[in-house]
């Protein structure tokens, strides 16, 4: 049956892996995340879950242990946060290289240094050419959501890619809310078992899994990687459409997420849980009199080029929100990829909230005014002190 | 008449190893001692690079590569994966070997976190490390299992220089202190005390490691037929010395009659010919002196 | 077409690499003088010794690199070595 629990995002992440059935998680703790595997491992205490838990000793040795799992077959599942992610970075090349479909939460935190434990987006954004699939949720209803979608995209065999679902840390991850949690058999029958094809380690068919990518296959294998990331965008809507079928909620069309578009000349871009602050906004402004729309990215990877492009035509002043910043280019990585897409607009990009820094309503109502008065393309650091 | 070992061939001939190559027969060996119900897991090294040249494998066993440092972890999780098979009934009755086959510097230096952490946690698995004394696949750089005054790419000997000026790592003890149930040491010049010992590892519930020295005709600098001889001479010089420890029992299960003198082994390969009779008498006591710590008059 | 993941899923298909060709030396194996010990079998680097129909160790010359550590190990001098003629 379902039921309304008012819970963290890192509790509504732990409720969405044990609904999914994961059969070995691999996890090391980290801040902000570490709710979230403190909850798995108190589940399998209980005796209310049954997933073999491996404690592991470090990120890069719970992605590995995730991808020796994945690969034997099984349902895996990992969390980590900034450091962490960083220490994976090599073994998320591996996991999608091998094509295997971990799923992981990502609780957004800065990079150190100086060290930081606050909220930014730097550490994900750093990990997009990964072929991991990146899933922005922005509030913890949709983080419980995402992990059991994430399941069902990573494991389709049109993709069969890691799925990193990436939620803001504190803002998500210690707040709480009130939240839907599905019916525990409707979920299990939704996402059945893993039994995948390509890839399993058993004694009764002998593969080789991570050979030496020789120079006649290697550049074969980057495209198939890509294509499939390419495919995942026609699984994500489906995925999503099917979800509402199922649990009546649904998230835009899965990769990206309209909010008062229609007739608005000033539209703000941006991922995660700022995108809720920025609603607020929209509707206050409303009010005034004031038209502005919101899209919100929820896929950062598959890109969801087709569906800016299309959203965003009637728009004039279009300004991008990151959270993280690509020193050198004076940009963050959405506003750079925005701009490639929609050539010929006029793109602002807002530099926000970096390492915990919040992001007012003042701020955004600063950004809008900025951005409507700016004349050309122009980067803007938002909330610094003086 | 019976046959003194198993014929099947679980490593396919046609891989890219050197002539005379000592890992080679390291897994020959090993894998007739485990047998099919095995799943071995590679770190970057020779083994892994000379055996799977896509789209060809060598092996005939369910194998598995992913980075340098995180073979003990990769195990972990495939081991891990196996019990949640069973409870879905997949294996029913049958005790699948999880088999890490890691070189020296992917155990003793990149892959030593990893390896701890799956020693301590207690995974069912039979660590084998191969131990050739340096990163021969990158062109022989000092490990931390290079043993002393012994010449490598980035410790060559020369005029300020004896080669490698740190003994080698012990690693069977090191594993030994994570209080597993078995820990042992091998050379594949014996291949039924070898063999023996990798039966015995995959019959054991719980963490084994068995430490391999294995010799490396390219490294070392020798004829590739001496492959063995060397080997002999490194456990007959008490360089090697062989043992186990079983639930905390340690037994020396080869004892040589009488040891040889070790400028024997020393004076076959090219990475120690920069040492005079000196030099060699220093490495002798540091020999001798581990030989009686361990009972090895 | 590569396979998805670059898996391999034909076990032990590097038999198609003849690594024959490496060879400089040729080691000859004599069956009269063979005791049948296994020591060359075991110590093959290229499990490239096997057993005939008859029980008689043969070298797959396919596979053989020439090392010539069965020549080396063996007990009896039952394996000679010749130079290979290129």
């Amino acid at each position: 049956m379902e039921r309304v629990d008012v819970i963290t995002g890192t509790t509504a992440a732990a409720i969405g892996v044990k609904l999914s059935n994961v059969e070995v998680i691999a996890a090391y703790p980290i801040t902000p995340q570490s709710e979230c595997v403190e909850m798995l491992a108190k589940f399998i205490a209980d005796g209310e879950f049954d997933a073999e838990y491996i404690k592991v000793e470090s990120e890069h040795s719970a992605m590995a242990a995730c991808i020796g799992a994945s690969a034997t077959g099984v349902r895996t599942f990992t969390a980590t946060a900034a450091q962490g992610l960083a220490l994976m970075h090599e073994m998320l090349y591996i996991a999608s290289g091998m094509r295997l479909p971990i799923v992981m939460l990502n609780t957004n935190r800065a990079l150190s240094a100086p060290i930081n434990i606050w909220c930014d987006h730097q550490d994900s954004v750093t990990e997009r050419d990964t072929g991991w699939i990146q899933i922005y949720a922005q509030n913890n209803q949709e983080t419980l959501d995402s992990i059991i979608q994430a399941y069902k995209i990573a494991e389709d065999e049109d993709v069969l890619l890691p799925v990193m679902v990436c939620i803001d840390g504190f803002i998500l991850t210690h707040t709480v809310e009130p939240v839907y949690i599905p019916d525990e058999r409707k979920v299990r029958d939704y996402l059945g078992i893993y039994e995948p094809k390509h890839a399993y380690l058993d004694p009764d068919r002998p593969i080789t899994q991570g050979p030496v990518g020789v120079p006649e296959c290697y550049m074969e294998t980057r495209k198939q990687i890509n294509d499939a990331i390419e495919r995942a965008k026609e699984v994500i809507k489906r995925v999503n459409e099917e979800y509402y079928q199922l649990f009546n909620r649904r998230y835009g069309n899965g990769l990206v997420e309209g909010y008062n578009l229609e007739n608005a000349d000033t539209v703000l871009v941006a991922m995660g849980s700022v995108c809720e602050t920025i609603r607020y906004v929209i509707d206050r402004l409303k009010k005034k009199g004031k038209n502005i729309g919101l899209l919100r990215i929820r896929t950062f990877r598959p890109f969801p080029k087709e569906e800016i492009k299309e959203m965003l035509e009637g728009a004039e002043n279009i300004g991008v929100l990151d959270r993280n910043i690509s020193f050198g280019l004076n940009m963050g990585a959405l506003g750079t990829e925005i701009m490639a897409t929609l050539r010929d607009k006029k793109i602002c990009n807002y530099i926000v909230g970096l390492g915990g820094r919040d992001i007012t309503p003042r701020n955004i109502e600063e950004i809008v005014k900025h951005l409507e008065e700016s004349k050309d393309v122009e980067t803007k650091w938002i909330g610094l002190k003086e | 008449m019976g046959k003194r070992f198993p014929r099947e061939e679980l490593l396919a001939p046609g891989h890219r190893g050197c002539a005379g190559c000592g890992a080679s027969i390291l897994v020959r060996m090993a894998l007739k001692a485990a047998g099919r119900d095995v799943i071995v897991v590679n770190s970057t090294g020779c083994l892994e690079v000379f055996t799977t040249p896509y789209p060809e494998t060598a092996w005939r066993v369910p194998w598995i590569h992913t980075a340098f440092e995180c073979g003990g972890a990769v195990a972990s999780g495939i081991e891990r994966a196996i019990k949640a098979l069973k409870k879905r009934g997949k294996f029913k009755d049958r005790k699948i070997t999880v088999m890490p086959i890691i070189g020296d510097g992917g155990t003793a230096d990149i892959g030593f976190q990893a390896l701890s952490g799956a020693l301590e946690r207690g995974h069912d698995i039979v660590y084998i490390m191969y131990d050739n004394e340096a990163y021969m696949n990158t062109g022989v750089q000092r490990s931390s299992a290079t043993p002393l005054f012994a010449s490598a790419t980035t410790a060559p000997a020369g005029k300020r220089s004896k080669g490698e000026d740190r003994p080698k790592k012990d690693m069977a003890m090191i594993a030994a202190a994570h209080g597993i149930p078995y820990v042992a040491t091998a050379c594949i010049s014996y291949p039924e005390d070898l063999m023996k010992k990798v039966k015995k590892a995959c019959e054991i519930e719980g963490p084994a490691f068995i430490h391999v020295l294995q010799p490396c005709t390219v490294g070392w600098g020798y004829n590739p037929e001496d492959t063995i001889k060397i080997g002999r001479l490194a456990v007959e010089t008490g360089f090697f010395p062989l043992y186990e420890i079983e639930h905390g029992e340690f037994r020396i299960t080869y004892r040589p009659a009488k040891r040889k003198p070790l400028k024997e082994y020393i004076r076959m390969q090219k990475r120690y010919r920069h040492l005079t009779d000196e030099d060699i008498e220093i490495l002798q006591k540091y020999v001798d002196e581990r030989c009686k710590l361990l009972g090895l008059e | 077409m590569v396979t998805i993941g670059a898996i391999i899923y034909e076990p032990g298909s590097t038999v198609r690499n003849k690594t024959g060709g490496w060879r400089t030396f040729r080691p000859i194996l004599n069956t009269e003088k063979c005791i049948k010990c296994e020591i060359c079998y075991i110590f093959c680097p290229e499990g490239a010794i096997y057993e005939d129909e008859e029980e008689n160790f043969r070298i797959n010359y396919d596979y053989c690199k020439g090392c010539l550590i069965c020549s080396k190990e063996c007990p009896t001098n039952a394996i000679t070595r010749v130079r290979e003629e290129k």
